[in-house]
């Protein structure tokens, strides 16, 4: 296994202090969150940071908190094991606490945070559909000051996010929702555990009590385009309707024409425009047919039902 | 560009000369001489270099020394009460956990960490927390039943300092 190369090592405690660090030090620099994917590219892809900005040590970055509208703001440098386990996202978001609980290992987990999770903008990225369904929103600061963007506008291309150089992603923003909010995420991969997925499938519903119409319907896919995405075709099938099985099949048929996945090594394009067709339709079904918080572990058995 | 690192190892203040980019796996066997933490894969998958990061078991092979100023680290030579084996050591000796024992170091750091956040688990719940974990001689089976034995005497000794206490 290749050791990392030398390197200068900056631990800033604020947040002006890692941008001027960056700005100051020029390219080659890069921030630190959790390093499970800064070290392995390190360790695996050559790259040779000159230095590196660890953000762990600035306090603001990191906790889950309820805001007074009931929004919620997780922290980026919060890791995603705290996510898996807050019960204030376990209890309102089961399927976000469970796409992070689909990441590596809880050795892993312990490490790898949710900004980082999001700024390494891999397609396949676990939490990204999830927030994305959620219309989550993203923050960033930088010398310029702060900004707010739809998370779905922070990914720019694999690996490439809009963050301008010395700029930090500082939290994740998921506005609030109605309470009648159900979801869903389904991680299609070949193994369990500690694999990477061939694909992901998130949706939100929002049923009308009267008669379970979709008042409100947001489907999120990743690992099949440049960037993880929304289904904006595969939404409006659903929207005002009544979910039935027929329409549910239509709006992953949708979704499967929607996405451009391409063929690697883990699948070929083709079968994954096919799993993103039937697990879209899983995922709408297996929402709607709700059921309220149950352990993630078993939310995941629903997953070929 | 070395500089002397102070952290705490297996409760030990300890104070190292070493350079940022080194891997706290490297730190440990390497640089300090701790040799208990094995390396599998270095990326993250196999487990076998878990040690506990400010009471948190992460995989050491991607943790930078750097970071690692005013940390608190144990490693599998912490986990020795005195003398005397851990139980969930004396669990994976008793039944077999075992076998050529390069995972073990990494599946009894996340035993016990485990078991302190769930002391009554199923064996489904066992494997979940044991996934990041991986047992070339495929010894699984035993490896559960490690685990479910340590956590019953875990239990009957918190039961009996209730008692006593
Ligand atoms: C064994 C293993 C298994 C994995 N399994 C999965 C999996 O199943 N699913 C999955 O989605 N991922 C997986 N990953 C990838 C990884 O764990 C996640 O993407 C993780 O969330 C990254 O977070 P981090 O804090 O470790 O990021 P880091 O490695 O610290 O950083 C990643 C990148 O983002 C930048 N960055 C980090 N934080 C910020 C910030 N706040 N602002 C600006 N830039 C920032 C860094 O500069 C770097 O370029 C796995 C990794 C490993 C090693
Ligand atoms: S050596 Fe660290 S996880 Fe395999
Ligand atoms: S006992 Fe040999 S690798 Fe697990």
């Amino acid at each position: 296994m290749k050791r990392t190369e030398p390197l200068e090592f900056h631990q800033p405690t604020s947040l002006a202090e890692a941008t001027r660090i960056m700005l100051d030090g020029g390219p080659g620099g890069h921030f630190l969150a959790g390093g499970t994917d800064l070290v392995i590219a390190m360790k695996e892809k050559g790259l040779v940071p000159r230095y590196v900005v660890d953000l762990k040590r600035i306090p603001s970055l990191s906790g889950i908190r309820e805001e007074d509208d009931g929004g919620i703001t997780i922290g980026a440098l919060t890791t995603l094991r705290e996510v898996e386990i807050s019960p204030l996202i376990v209890g309102r978001y089961p399927f976000l606490a469970q796409s992070a609980a689909e990441v590596g290992s809880i050795q892993i987990r312990n490490r790898a945070t949710i900004g980082g999770n999001m700024a390494n903008a891999t397609p396949s990225a676990d939490v990204a559909p999830a927030l994305l369904a959620l219309d989550a929103k993203a923050k960033l600061a930088g010398s310029g000051g702060e900004r707010t963007m739809d998370l779905k506008d922070f990914f720019r291309g694999p690996g490439q996010t809009v963050a301008e150089p010395g700029e930090v992603l500082t939290e994740l923003h998921i506005p609030p929702r109605a309470p009648r909010l159900v979801g869903e995420y389904i991680k299609f991969s070949p193994r369990d555990m500690m694999d990477l997925a061939y694909i992901g499938v998130a949706v939100t519903l929002v049923l009308a009590e009267a008669d379970r119409r979709c008042e409100s319907v947001a489907i999120a896919l990743g690992a099949v385009s440049p960037t993880p995405m929304r289904a904006p075709g595969a939404e409006a099938v659903l929207q005002g309707q009544v979910l039935t099985e027929e329409l549910a099949e239509e709006s992953g048929r949708k979704a499967s024409e929607e996405c451009s996945p391409i063929s690697d090594v883990r699948s070929s394009a083709g079968y994954r425009r096919a799993m993103v067709r039937v697990n879209t339709k899983r995922a709408l079904l297996n929402a709607a047919a709700g059921g309220g918080p149950v352990p993630w572990t078993s939310r995941r058995d629903r997953r070929h039902a | 560009m070395s500089q002397p690192i102070e952290f705490t190892l297996n409760g030990r203040a300890t104070s190292v000369d070493a350079p940022a980019h080194r891997l706290l796996l490297d730190l440990l066997r390497d640089e300090i001489g701790v040799t208990g933490t094995k390396e599998g894969c270095g990326t993250g998958d196999c487990g076998a270099c878990t040690v506990y990061l400010n009471g948190k078991p992460v995989n050491s092979c991607l943790v930078l020394t750097g970071e690692l100023a005013g940390a608190d680290v144990v490693t599998i030579e912490g986990l020795k009460e005195g003398d005397a084996y851990h139980p969930i050591q004396a669990a994976f000796i008793e039944d077999g956990g075992a076998q050529c024992g390069y995972c073990t170091p990494g599946m009894l750091m996340m035993a016990k960490s485990f078991l302190e956040e769930n002391p009554d688990p199923t064996d489904d719940e066992i494997r979940f927390a044991l996934s990041g974990n991986l047992c070339r001689c495929t010894g699984y089976v035993k490896i559960v039943e490690a685990v479910q034995d340590a956590a019953a005497e875990l239990r009957r000794r918190a039961a009996e300092g209730r008692n006593n206490g």
